[in-house]
């Protein structure tokens, strides 16, 4: 079998857990072995019931006073666990940092190899496609491992339910812990924006060089909001003070997902791209016709952003 | 504190990133070299944890001779110390990577004592293989969270914070500890020009390592395929949102 | 996206700095079928205007790159985009300290406010400098600060409103050529672009580094290399931040460690020509997608620069604490003799080059082609030391092109003497005599591509028999011997021989070739076979463009015989104005033939011994055919009775392969006759200059005409020639505004009391009480040439002057090294020999 490492916080299953399934799916299905699913640290029936619907026959779910919450030693130690008494075919996660950070730890503790970002997996031989630069540059590897584990690259399947959802049946994984790996776990959490964040937002709206300045974000904003997104930004923007790193889209920033990603005064430099390529679709506002962003887009304006962002506000409040 | 951080030379990015005919490595033609962005912040958080609580950094690195650049480099912005673990340039797979730098960390502790922190990247820049800390880690028994983007020494803990998408979570690892730390943790500094001809004076030790190859290897480099897009333009200047709109109604957005 | 037009009169590549003011320049100048292109995106494209320092000094020894760089100057302040800084060099150096000397005398000789000042005066106007280091400076209060990007932007939407169609992001594959109409050039077709092709009647080519690559795709040349040069920005510094300016303290240059530190709003910017020549091929160049930064900002190599940053350290203390926040290393051009490439390429027609030209030329050198474009010569200034027709096949190889790149690059800032010469690359094109000549000691000065005797060491002896002296200052010495002095006296005395190998000699031949002949020069070709002819070539303006001789060698056949110096540029001129009806064909001939000169009193007893010449059967100005018994061989040869010297005697011309034979054989001969190998200084300088006769390039440029340079025959001839209309006007107008003079330096002693010697570098001419003397045109009055009159015991000097200032024995003043000597006019004409008695014999 194939087994399938899910992140979650508690409550709901996390978009790259989703993905990892989807993957593993069409994965074990090439391996003509059946999809069983990981559930570190708890047992709610509507996260199994995703599993299922995402193909899972099997959930094992590992339950210890040190699983209370996230760990990465734990969780990695789980996995191994998972991994010497379950004998799985493969193991794999979404290439979340959580996803990456769990199957290293686990590989550490196995003396495996770990192949993060996987996009392409031949179970024939294991040979593999995998990300490099952040998805400027791909690498074929070939893995020779007693159990192969991977993580998918993330957002590089599209999360899908299974045509035929499964009712998994549910395993306990008993577990024996050492309560020091809770040095590891997570203390405290702090909240600081309620509601969509820029990995999660359904419409981003990004400002570039173009934008000239920290207040030159006002309008970008406005627009956001009006569509229950977020601002995002490319790395020129954070490195003149303009925007925090927290909204920088790119390679060394955040990957985003959105329906359609709104990229105002941006020239589309590869570093962004790679951040921005996760979107749906992609709208470009620059007064560049040749702009590389503009090229890459599926729709765009040609325009000065200052002008065409609030005719974009105004013109959706008209309507409303 | 006693720190030691782990960099890696890496092509500095910025640029289109080319393959060599042969798929076998970057072409490095019109690239100039950096530390790795993680991990360049790495160097910073290290240079500033020691400005605050006195020590000294140990920058360690494996590759090619080059690579003693990247450690004058950041010797240049703080470093006290730079290692190096020659190889001859040739991409080492992640196991292979982490256990001469295990070993080559064991042979810096037991000469100078154990480091409080080892502080990696979260990934590098080039290969992105997210492990290499944590194997590290590992091996040393040390605990190890990634993703950090903040630190703080607090007695015999380091307080770590990780980014998630509501906020962040908090970690409180007991030291000797290692973290991977991502860019916007802080804004690097740049080298002065007395820091550049200083770090001129920085004598880099070596210490041969070597392991066994793991079990990943590579088999050629390309670059994806550009879907090419037929881009529509929907108009020109602020008379382009009302088609704008329909295009976000469309999607169902509004 | 956007497609390119079918079809477009001129075609600009590049829309740098260049570009840009070229299709301003053009449109102003009427032209509206205009395209401009670039591989890069708009505003910056990548090239090296979007990283340069943007910072002019005006002052430079070179009146063109002076005054094309004060025009472009003036270009950026009347755009708005210019900020007078101010400037200052330092001196770390007593030799230094004189070279401020020497620009002291360019700033008054190009009317550029300039002073020198002490290490306090430095340290009032830059605070932060260590005066402790400095020896003093050299301010130029009008150094300014210019906007290159801006004006790039208004230049292009100045072409745009005229109907200029601009596309960023194309990229040029090819330049497509055809054959003919002239014969034996090719003319451009079309610019292939990857965003489709542009049939041209003109395509210029403004592509800075790539400029080179680019021509090649049309089997054409503009010799230049990318090299780096390396910048580094360090601050933020608070000093530079209070100033709340981009340039708020004058940009220091630190001329002995080759760096400057030019403020940019809170920080300094410190660019070096100190580091190793670092060169790269055009191919190796990255695209804008393959650039970290820009194609032409490529990764910084940091140990290249240590070195320069401990001496900004030592000049600027401050510098040290600060952040290196940005560094590069930039790419430039570098040419071979580090002058630009401008102008149309010779291998095809109505191919231009505007490269090699930086920030601080690129509106007035774009101007400069825009006029030679629409009126076949530029107007604002001669542009021959740019032209890039100058250039030989020799110079256009990459080989040639990196080694003089190399070699020049760390004398950017360096003190470059007039006659300094270049140590790479010599012994390219040499004389049949060069063995013979190294053997004698000869010391070569290069003319370009060939090397010639500048004078023999061999001769040592003369200076003892003269009583000759070396000079008293080692710069005046440099590049310079009393032998020439003791060449020259003994061809006066005895006879001389000079070797004129290096002459560019070239073929009209067929039905049309007189008439040919006759369109391109002022004097009447169509003379009987066998008459030489002394002519100026005019531009189209009736500015001087060549100075030669042309000989009718026969009915149908014209001989071209022109000095090294422009032998590219008049074979250019020569083969583009041709009919294109086949009636004339053009050969080079100059390694065919070589020629001697054979010159002096004994000069006839000499040859005689040779042949059964008798002297005085040929008119002045004759060629005729001689058989020349060279010891068991006899070999065919032609006199022409003509001399550069002003004694009698011929260059004679032979077959290339004879020449050894024949040197032995005068040399064997003229030996008790007095016969010297003598050498170009005597030639080139003293011999001239005695006889007033002018040299292109020097005396002679296209601001000036046969009237002004006194070089106007009494009639003009009937026939049509190039530039005849505008000469026509100039000559109805009446006397010219200003003369041609020969002046004689009356006391040369400095007021260290050493004797001083100038050296013909634009030394200004100043009136009795010391003011500048320019004419109605702007046209500055300054030494065009110097050099001994040993025959008339006096130092000459040529120049243009008023008319009213021109007379014999007027008194006026000449700056040298900043330092002003007594010179008094001695005529327009010869100071040896006036009547010309001996050169007729």
């Amino acid at each position: 079998m194939l087994l399938a490492v899910l992140e979650h916080d508690g409550a709901a299953m996390a978009e790259a857990a989703r993905e990892a399934l989807t993957f593993g799916r069409a994965l074990a299905g090439r391996m003509g072995v059946p999809m069983h699913a990981a559930l570190i640290g708890n047992n709610e029936g509507a996260l199994v019931a995703t599993a299922g619907a995402h193909g899972a026959e099997v959930v094992h779910t590992a339950l210890h006073p040190v699983l209370s919450d996230y760990g990465p030693e734990a969780w990695g130690e789980v996995v191994a666990a998972m991994v010497r008494r379950l004998a799985p075919g493969a193991v794999l996660a979404g290439g979340s940092d959580r996803g990456n950070e769990v199957l290293a730890q686990a590989a550490a503790r196995l003396d495996v190899p770990f192949v993060a970002n996987c996009l392409d997996v031949d179970p024939a031989d294991w040979s593999i496609t995998r990300i490099q630069w952040g998805g400027s540059l791909l690498e074929d590897v070939s893995l020779s491992a007693e159990v192969p584990l991977l993580t998918c690259g993330l957002h590089s399947v599209a999360a899908e339910t299974a045509e035929t959802p499964a009712a998994p049946t549910v395993e306990e994984f008993a577990v024996d812990l050492d309560a020091a790996l809770a040095r590891t776990a997570v203390r405290d959490r702090v909240v600081l924006s309620a509601g969509v964040t820029l990995s999660t937002a359904p419409v981003v709206v990004g400002g570039g060089r173009g934008v000239g300045s920290a207040e030159g974000f006002a309008p970008l904003e406005e627009l956001a909001e009006l569509l229950g997104g977020k601002v995002g930004c490319s790395r020129a923007v954070t490195n003149n003070g303009w925007r925090p790193h927290a909204d920088q889209v790119g390679q060394t920033g955040t990957r985003i997902a959105p329906q359609i990603y709104i990229a105002a005064g941006i020239s589309g430099a590869i570093q962004h791209w790679v951040g921005a390529m996760g979107a749906k679709h992609i709208l470009a506002v620059n007064l560049d016709p040749e702009a590389n962003i503009v090229t890459k887009a599926d729709w765009a304006v040609i325009g000065d952003l200052h002008e065409v962002i609030p005719a974009i506000s105004a013109e959706i409040r008209a309507r409303r | 504190m006693r720190i030691c951080c782990c960099v890696k030379r890496v092509p500095a990015p910025g640029a289109r990133i080319n393959v060599t005919a042969d798929g076998q490595a970057v072409d490095v033609a019109h690239l100039g070299f950096a530390v790795s962005p993680h991990e360049e912040c790495g160097v910073e958080a290290a240079v500033q944890l020691t400005e605050a609580h006195g020590g000294e950094v140990t920058v360690l690195t494996l590759g090619a001779p080059e690579a003693a650049e990247q450690l004058r480099y950041a010797a240049s912005v703080g470093a006290h110390h730079g290692v190096l673990v020659p190889t001859d340039g040739s991409g080492w797979d992640p196991q292979r990577t982490a256990l001469a730098l295990t070993a080559a960390i064991r042979t810096l502790e037991e000469a100078g004592g154990p480091f409080d922190l080892l502080i990696f990247g979260n990934e590098s820049a080039d290969s992105g293989g997210f492990q290499v800390g944590i194997r590290v880690a590992v091996a040393l028994g040390r605990p190890m969270v990634g993703g950090i983007k903040g630190i703080e020494i607090d007695g015999p803990t380091v307080r770590a914070r990780r980014e998630t998408d509501a906020g962040f979570e908090v970690y409180e690892l007991p030291m000797p500890a290692a973290v991977g730390v991502k860019e916007g943790i802080n804004l690097p500094r740049y080298p002065t020009m007395r820091g550049r001809l200083a770090s001129k004076r920085l004598e880099v030790a070596e210490l041969a390592g070597d392991a066994l190859p793991g079990g990943q290897a590579m088999r050629r480099l390309h670059r994806p395929a550009e879907a090419a897009s037929e881009t529509v333009i929907l108009g020109t200047g602020p008379g382009a949102a009302p088609s704008v709109v329909d295009v976000l109604a469309d999607l169902g957005v509004l | 996206m956007s497609e390119v037009p079918a079809e477009a009169r001129c075609v600009v590549i590049g829309a740098g700095i260049v570009g840009n003011c070229l299709v301003g320049h053009l449109a102003k100048l009427g032209w509206d079928d205009l395209v401009l292109l670039d591989k890069g995106p708009l505003p910056n494209p990548g090239g090296s205007t979007g990283h340069a320092s943007n910072f002019i000094f005006p002052v430079d020894h070179s009146k063109e790159m002076c005054l094309l760089g004060a025009q472009s100057a003036d270009q950026y302040r009347h755009l708005g985009l210019s900020v007078d800084s101010g400037g200052i060099e330092v001196a770390r150096t007593p030799e230094r300290m004189d070279e401020f000397q020497r620009r002291m005398t360019s700033a008054t000789a190009w009317g550029i406010e300039a002073r020198l000042l002490s290490p306090a005066e430095v340290g009032e106007l830059v605070p932060y400098i260590n005066t402790a280091v400095i020896l003093g400076g050299f301010y130029c209060p009008t150094v300014s600060v210019v906007d290159s990007l801006e004006t790039g932007t208004r230049m292009r939407r100045i072409a745009s409103e005229a109907g200029c169609r601009v596309f960023a992001n194309t990229e040029v594959r090819d330049i497509t050529t055809r054959d003919g109409p002239l014969p034996g050039v090719r003319t451009v077709e079309a610019v292939v672009t990857d965003k489709g092709t542009i049939r041209a009647e003109y395509v210029v080519i403004a592509c800075g580094v790539w400029s080179n690559r680019v021509a090649n795709m049309a089997d054409a040349y503009i010799p230049l290399v990318p090299a780096v040069h390396q910048m580094a920005d360090v601050g933020p510094i608070d000093v530079l931040a209070a100033t709340n300016n981009e340039i708020g303290y004058p940009i220091v240059r630190d001329m002995d460690t080759f760096c400057y530190e030019r403020q940019s709003a809170g920080s300094m910017e410190v660019g070096s020509y100190a580091h190793r020549p670092i060169l790269h091929h055009p191919d190796d160049i990255p695209s804008n997608d393959e650039a970290a930064l820009s194609p032409t900002e490529m990764p910084f190599t940091p140990d290249d620069f240590d070195q320069q940053m401990e001496e900004a350290i030592e000049l600027m203390d401050m510098l040290g604490d600060a952040e290196i926040r940005y560094a590069i290393n930039g790419l430039l051009s570098l040419t071979p003799d580090a002058m630009p490439c401008l102008g149309e390429v010779p291998e095809v027609r109505n191919l231009w080059s505007a490269a090699a030209v930086w920030v601080k030329e690129g509106p007035g050198m774009a101007q400069a082609v825009a006029e030679w474009m629409t009126y076949g010569y530029p107007r604002v200034i001669d542009t021959h030391g740019a032209d890039v027709a100058r250039f030989y096949p020799e110079e256009r190889s990459d080989t040639h092109i990196w080694a003089r790149s190399a070699e020049h690059f760390n004398k950017t800032y360096g003190i470059v003497h007039p006659f300094e010469q270049w140590e790479s690359r010599r012994d390219l094109q040499v004389s049949p005599y060069f063995s013979r000549q190294q053997a004698l000691d000869a010391e070569f000065f290069q003319a370009r591509t060939w090397e010639r005797p500048q004078w023999f060491a061999s001769n040592a002896d003369l200076t003892e028999r003269y009583g000759l002296q070396d000079r008293e200052v080692e710069w005046d010495a440099r590049w310079w011997s009393p032998i020439t002095v003791g060449e020259h006296l003994n061809l006066r005395e005895n006879c001389g021989l000079v070797d004129l190998s290096a002459f560019q000699i070239f073929e009209l031949s067929g039905p049309g070739a007189v008439a040919y002949a006759d369109r391109l020069a002022v004097n009447r070709i169509d003379v009987p076979t066998g008459r030489a002819v002394y002519t100026p070539w005019l531009t189209p303006d009736g500015g001087f463009r060549a100075d030669l001789t042309m000989i009718r060698t026969g009915h149908e056949t014209v001989r071209i015989v022109t000095g090294v110096f422009d032998g590219g540029r008049d074979e250019f001129w020569a083969r583009r104005h041709m009919p294109t009806d086949g009636s004339v064909r053009f050969a080079n001939i100059t390694e065919q033939v070589t020629t001697l000169g054979l010159w002096g009193p004994n000069a006839p007893e000499v040859l005689s011994a040779l042949s059964d010449h008798r002297w005085g059967d040929a008119p002045y100005g004759s060629l005729t055919p001689v058989s020349l018994r060279c010891g068991d061989r006899t070999i065919e040869a032609e006199l022409l009775r003509i001399s550069y010297v002003g004694d009698t005697g011929w260059e004679i011309y032979a077959a290339w392969d004879d020449g050894p034979r024949l040197w032995d054989a005068l040399m064997a001969t003229g030996a008790d006759l007095g016969l010297r190998p003598t050498g170009g200084g005597v030639y080139g300088t003293s011999g001239r200059l005695e006889k007033g006769y002018r040299l292109m390039g020097a005396e002679l440029e296209s601001e000036y005409n046969p009237l002004e340079a006194g070089l106007a025959r009494p009639r003009l001839k009937a026939a049509d020639f190039i530039g005849k209309e505008a000469y026509a006007a100039a000559r109805a107008a009446g006397p010219s505004e200003v003369q041609m003079c020969v002046l004689t330096v009356e006391d040369h002693s400095d007021r260290a009391g050493r004797k001083r010697y100038m050296q013909g570098g634009n030394e200004p001419i100043l009136t009795a009480d010391g003011k500048r003397i320019t004419d109605s045109h702007g046209r500055v009055s300054r030494v065009t040439s110097a050099g001994p009159g040993p025959s008339v015991d006096r130092y000459l000097l040529m120049g243009y002057l008023p008319r009213e200032l021109a007379g014999p024995g007027s008194e006026l003043q000449v700056m040298y090294m900043n330092e002003l000597f007594p010179v008094r006019v001695a005529g327009t004409g010869a100071v040896f020999d006036p009547e010309d008695r001996r050169l007729r014999g």
